[in-house]
Formats: structure tokens, C-alpha cells, sequence
């Protein structure tokens, strides 16, 4: 159990001598105590509550909530920088936390000189770093500008540099906190690689983030929370469809929150008879609708979807791949887009679509516009067979292999 | 990584509410690193963005020295325990000038630092000490002009100067330990923001800084020693300059004890508060 009481933010002297003050005066109306003896000043708040969670070694948590669940706290406890007010948290292992990329970076100084204070920061031995240091520069991309000031760098290089030695510190627990909001998308997809891969390794990665999308794809259990408390813990996939508030499964209707002129309202998913559905069979096709909405004309949009397994991108599609007819024009309106989906030799699992959105050079995509849905097996045996869920590849396909006798023993 | 490395780093981290940190100690040394990149930092920024960097450091002593020694040595005329007034002045500005920015440096050194301490782990006590460490560099600086000054004085040093590091720890120890006791603070009230500045610039007239402690009449001196600025101003002096200058021991003895309550409550409040400070920074 993990409890964390939140307190005052700033206290001045001046603060604390008038609540003192103020108790005394009460004190004083009230002689026989009773009214409010407790502090008056200070609201008791539970930022997170009765919170019980395992994590094995090697898994990859997703730790999901609105804003204010207690993701933050959480995180920052487990990273050790706050302390909890009551229960108990035992890692085993080194921990790395990332909750901001570049801690500790100052302008003035030039990327190497960067690279040593922030691994320092982040726990490094100078041996440690010194030995990574040729691996850092080159994920990062910065061998030109090795020491320039980092005032001087763009932001995409600057927050590279930062992942970098983020990245490539050994750590048994990692703790990532959204910190792939930021850059680039190549760079993010970069990072998620990493991360990955850091993943395979056998470490531990508890990943906090609003992007359903990276969640879905990274992680191997996800969990929710709201207003501090647990209120599931399971597969990304459910948890993902509790956190969307998808009622009817297979129907996503996104919330619409942002000031962009085009956004998607909602993804609806259907079996091959048009059921809608979030549990489709294995060996059969389906249909993804986006609908989105524009509000301001537009003359150069490109839809995208994406859709990925556990972690990796299948299939990336645009709208006018094969016809054009609208050439990336819209009017103010409503739009349905509807996308056969070859799912019949895709293998069983967890999978999720994203919707993309750009306009020109401009990605408008939402984070949550991500639906999740699996393939789910009820009548093909497996059992032996190439194509079983937890072998290599994605793909149910299988080959006809015709095999013939060449030479012979005589 | 090395097997003892790995064994170290294996080791099972337990959080618990209220629990004291069983490896506090051996955290703080393993992060001793950051201890020499922290500092590193602060020195590399200084002397790149102040564009006179280390004239800095020479012409704030040399200035106090001047005003210093009209004032006192010759508007007041004042003794000066047979050296020229001016060293008289400057081998007390040496310890004071380290002591008041080592305090100013490492009360507001959580501060600064703000954003690395609401996002990283690391012993929060090395923000504090670094500061300190940033200090010694002006120091070493100082004290070469110092023995310039003496030089043209014709004073030379004795044995005794010898004894100077030892006289150094004990005006670093009395840094860290005010040091760590207004950082923590200041996390929690504001107000020592302008408490701190108040103390340093009060401490100058208080200690004896531009003046030798000799002038305070025998029955106040032991009272006067409860400033431990007393002992270690009074020990500077006795170290650098020899000749006639004494230390008025039972003092030095009283500020020394003072000296190691001040550090050994410092770590204390530091480590009692320390885990709240990302809450309340």
C-alpha cells in the first residue's frame, strides 16, 4: 500500500506565525478545545491511496489516468524524490527514472561537458559514462557539436543529447514519464525503439503517458488509475478501453478538446458480418470507420491510420495512396473514411489502429485517437503450428513448402 | 560493470513512510562524482558568463581591505598586533570572504537547483557541499594575492602556515553546517532569502573582521568566542601572519565545540527535512 499526502506548497514564516495565531485566538474563544483542533490551514488530500501492484522483472508497465490520478505522484515516489507519508515500496535493482529529459542540463555548457554533469546526475560513475560516451554522441547525433554550448542546439538536438544519456544508463527499473511527447516523430520513434530494446533486455519499464498509442505498443500490462486510487490492472488492451470509457467496445468516440480545424470524433471498429466489436476471430477481415470532422476549409490533408501488435507498426496506410479524388481538400463537414481491413492472415493478439492526421507539413494527430482490439483464435489449432501467438512474426499465412529430393544415398 | 559494482547496485531499495534511509552514507558516496561535476558546473558557468571571472575575486578583497583599513586602522586607529593594518584586514577578509559565500552560495543553492530536485534522485546534501567546494576556488585565489600583499609587506610566513588547511576545514565546516541549516530552511520560509544576506552582512561588523579580537576586553572575549567566526578569524591570523599575534584559546576551544554542534545539527535538520523538499520547492 502507497499513500502520499500532498501539502501546502510554499509556506512563508508569515504563514505559519498567522495560522499559529489564528489557533491561538481560537484557542482563546474555545478554552475547552474541540473546534477544529487540527490544523486548520491545511486540507488533507490523498494523491494516491491504496495502491498494491507486483511488477515482475522484465515487464512493461503502462500506468495510465486523467490528469490528477496520481500518475505523477506515483512515479515520483517510486524515483524516490518525494517521500511516501505511509506504505512501503521495495525495488530490487538499480532504478533509472526519466521524468524530464535533460535534468540538470545548462545552457553555457557544451554537450560533453552535458553528457558527464547528467549522468552524474542520473546516478553514472565517470568510468560508466566515459565507457558510453561514443555511444551516447552517436544516438544522439551530435558528434559536429560535441562542444558547442547546448544553447547553441535546436531543441530536436538538444532533448536527442538528453535521451541519449537517459538511455544508455544500466539500470534494472526504468521509469519514463511521457518524456516521448517531445522531439520529432522520427526522433520518438527512435526513442520507442530504445526503449524496446531496453525492454528485450530483460529490464523492467514502468512508462506513464496520454498516448494510448504508445502504450498500447510498448507495454505488456497496463494499469489505471483515477483520483489516486487503482481501478484496473490488467491487459493494455482493457485497460486502454476502460480509460477511453468505451461502452460499447469497438466504438471509440474521441473526446473533442483541441483548437485544431480538422480532428477525428470517432473510430468504430466491425467484424466481417458489421457488427461492432473489439474481439474480432482469427481468419477473418474487418473494417475500421474514422470519422472526423473539419472546421475551417483545407486544401492539403492527408488521413493516416496505423495499425500495429504488440508493440510493432504492421501496416501504415494514407488516404490517397490509391485514388485521389478529393486531393487533400475538405470543406467544413463531417467525414466518414471506411478502411477494409485484411485481418484474415494477421495472427492473434492485441492490436490497435491509430488515425493520423496532417495538414501540409502540420501533424494534427490526437493522441487518443487509438483504438484497441484484439484478434481473438476460437477454431484454428495452433498448437504446433508456425503461426501460434507467441512465436516469431505476425502474420497467419501459412506457406505451401514443396519439398524435393535432389541427390540420393545409393 | 564490475562484480563489486553490480553487487552494490543489486541491492534492494525499501521506501517506507518515515523510514530512515539505510543507505544514506553509501549513497553519498557513491554519488561523490556528482559532488565534483556539480561544482565543476558551477565554476565552468561563472567564469564563462562573467566577463572579468576571476578578477572577481581579487577585486572585492582588495577593496574591502583599503576601505577596511581606513576606517578602522586609520579614522579609528585601532591596534593591529604588530602587522601592517591592511594584512591585519586581509587575513580576516580571507576566512570571512569564503565563509559568507559559501553561506550565501549553499543556502540558495536548493533554490537554483529547484528543477533537478523535483525531477532526479541523488543525496540532496551534495547541492549544499558543492556550493562550498565553488567557494574554495575563490579562496585559493584569494589567498595568492594575499601572499602577494604579504610580499610586498615583507612579511614572511612561519611554520604556522603549515596549520592553514586544518584552520581551512575548520571555517569549511562552519559553512557547510549554517550552510545546511539555511538551505533547509529556505525550502520551507521564504523568508530566509533576505535572512541570509542580513546574516552575512551583520556577521562582517560582528566578527572580527576589520579588526583584531584583542581590542575586546579579557572578561567579554570568551562571551565574544560564541561567534565561531572568533575562532576561526582569530586562527587565520595566527596562522598567516605569526609574530605577535595569539589566539585566545579558550575561545578558539568554545567556538571549536560550537563549530561541530552547528555541523552535526545542520546534517540533521537536512536529513529531517530533505524529503519534503521537492514537495515544497
Amino acid at each position: 500500500m502507497l499513500r502520499h499526502k500532498l501539502q501546502q506548497r510554499h509556506t512563508s514564516l508569515r504563514d505559519m506565525l498567522s495560522a499559529q495565531l489564528s489557533r491561538l485566538g481560537s484557542t482563546l474563544r474555545h478554552p475547552l478545545g474541540g473546534f477544529n483542533a487540527e490544523n486548520p490551514e491545511q486540507e488533507e488530500f490523498w494523491a494516491l491511496d491504496d495502491i498494491s501492484l507486483s511488477v515482475s522483472p522484465g515487464e512493461r508497465v503502462g500506468i495510465v489516468g486523467r490528469n490528477g490520478a496520481g500518475k505523477s505522484t506515483l512515479l515520483k515516489i517510486l524515483s524516490r524524490i518525494t517521500d511516501p507519508t505511509s506504505g512501503s515500496i521495495h525495488l530490487k535493482g538499480r532504478v533509472a527514472s526519466l521524468l524530464e529529459v535533460g535534468t540538470g542540463f545548462h545552457p553555457e555548457l557544451t554537450g560533453r561537458e552535458n553528457i558527464f554533469l547528467n549522468g552524474a546526475i542520473l546516478g553514472m560513475s565517470k568510468v560508466e559514462i566515459q565507457r558510453k560516451f561514443s555511444a551516447i554522441v552517436e544516438f544522439a547525433e551530435v558528434e559536429k557539436f560535441l562542444d558547442t554550448p547546448v544553447k547553441w542546439y535546436s531543441s530536436g538536438m538538444y532533448v536527442r543529447l538528453a535521451f541519449s544519456v537517459a538511455a544508455h544508463l544500466e539500470s534494472d527499473i526504468l521509469i519514463v514519464d511521457e518524456v516521448l511527447a517531445v522531439g520529432d516523430a522520427n526522433f520518438q520513434k527512435k526513442c520507442m525503439g530504445k526503449m524496446e530494446s531496453v525492454a528485450n533486455e530483460g529490464r523492467t519499464i514502468l512508462f506513464v503517458s496520454h498516448n494510448m498509442g504508445a502504450v498500447a505498443e510498448l507495454c505488456s500490462r497496463a494499469v489505471l488509475l483515477n483520483l489516486g486510487r487503482k481501478v484496473l490492472d490488467g491487459s493494455p488492451a482493457e485497460v486502454i478501453e476502460a480509460y477511453m470509457g468505451q461502452a460499447g467496445g469497438g466504438n471509440l468516440k474521441i473526446d473533442v478538446n483541441k483548437n485544431n480545424p480538422i480532428f477525428v470524433t470517432e473510430l468504430i471498429l466491425k467484424d466481417a458480418d458489421g457488427n461492432v466489436t473489439s474481439s474480432i476471430p482469427m481468419g477473418e477481415d474487418a473494417e475500421i470507420e474514422i470519422r472526423y470532422s473539419v472546421k475551417e476549409p483545407q486544401t492539403n490533408v492527408t488521413m493516416a491510420m496505423l495499425l500495429a501488435r504488440h508493440g510493432s507498426s504492421l501496416l501504415y496506410s494514407y488516404d490517397n495512396d490509391i485514388a485521389n479524388e478529393l486531393e487533400g481538400k475538405r470543406d467544413v463537414g463531417d467525414y466518414s473514411a471506411r478502411i477494409r481491413l485484411p485481418l484474415s492472415r494477421m495472427k492473434e493478439g492485441q492490436y490497435s489502429i491509430e488515425a493520423k492526421i496532417g495538414v501540409g507539413q502540420t501533424n494534427m494527430t490526437d493522441d487518443n485517437a487509438v483504438i484497441v482490439f484484439e484478434i481473438c483464435n476460437h477454431s484454428i489449432d495452433t498448437t504446433h503450428r508456425s503461426f501460434r501467438s507467441d512465436r516469431p512474426g505476425h502474420i497467419y499465412w501459412p506457406l505451401e513448402w514443396q519439398t524435393t529430393r535432389l541427390t540420393g544415398n545409393t | 560493470m564490475s562484480e563489486q559494482e553490480n553487487q552494490v547496485t543489486k541491492r534492494t531499495i525499501i521506501i517506507e513512510a518515515g523510514r530512515a534511509d539505510a543507505y544514506y552514507w553509501r549513497d553519498l558516496w557513491q554519488y561523490r562524482e556528482l559532488l565534483w561535476f556539480l561544482a565543476l558546473r558551477d565554476i565552468l558557468v561563472r567564469y564563462k558568463q562573467t566577463v572579468i571571472g576571476v578578477a572577481w575575486s581579487l577585486i572585492r578583497p582588495l577593496l574591502t581591505m583599503i576601505v577596511f583599513t581606513i576606517v578602522f586602522g586609520k579614522l579609528a586607529g585601532l591596534p593591529s598586533s604588530g602587522v601592517p593594518y591592511p594584512l591585519l584586514v586581509f587575513a580576516g577578509l580571507l576566512p570571512w570572504q569564503f565563509f559568507s559565500n559559501s553561506l550565501s552560495d549553499s543556502s540558495n543553492s536548493l533554490m537554483s537547483n529547484a528543477n533537478m530536485i523535483s525531477k532526479v534522485y541523488f543525496p540532496r546534501l551534495l547541492i549544499p557541499a558543492s556550493s562550498i567546494l565553488v567557494s574554495i576556488v575563490d579562496f585559493l585565489i584569494t589567498f595568492t594575492l594575499l601572499l602577494a600583499v604579504m610580499l610586498w609587506y615583507g612579511v614572511m610566513p612561519t611554520w604556522r602556515l603549515l596549520l592553514l588547511p586544518a584552520l581551512l576545514l575548520l571555517a569549511l565546516i562552519t559553512a557547510l553546517g549554517a550552510g545546511l541549516w539555511f538551505a533547509a530552511l529556505n525550502t520551507h520560509f521564504r523568508d530566509f532569502r533576505y535572512i541570509v544576506p542580513f546574516v552575512v552582512q551583520f556577521g562582517l561588523y560582528v566578527s572580527p573582521v576589520g579588526f583584531s579580537s584583542e581590542i575586546i576586553p579579557e572578561k567579554w572575549r570568551i562571551l565574544y568566542s560564541l561567534n565561531p567566526m572568533v575562532a576561526v578569524i582569530d586562527g587565520f591570523r595566527w596562522s598567516i601572519l605569526g609574530g605577535d599575534v595569539r589566539i585566545y584559546w579558550p575561545g578558539f576551544a568554545l567556538s571549536s565545540v560550537l563549530i561541530a554542534l552547528i555541523l552535526y545539527s545542520g546534517v540533521m535538520y537536512f536529513r529531517k527535512t530533505e524529503k519534503t523538499f521537492a514537495d515544497v520547492i
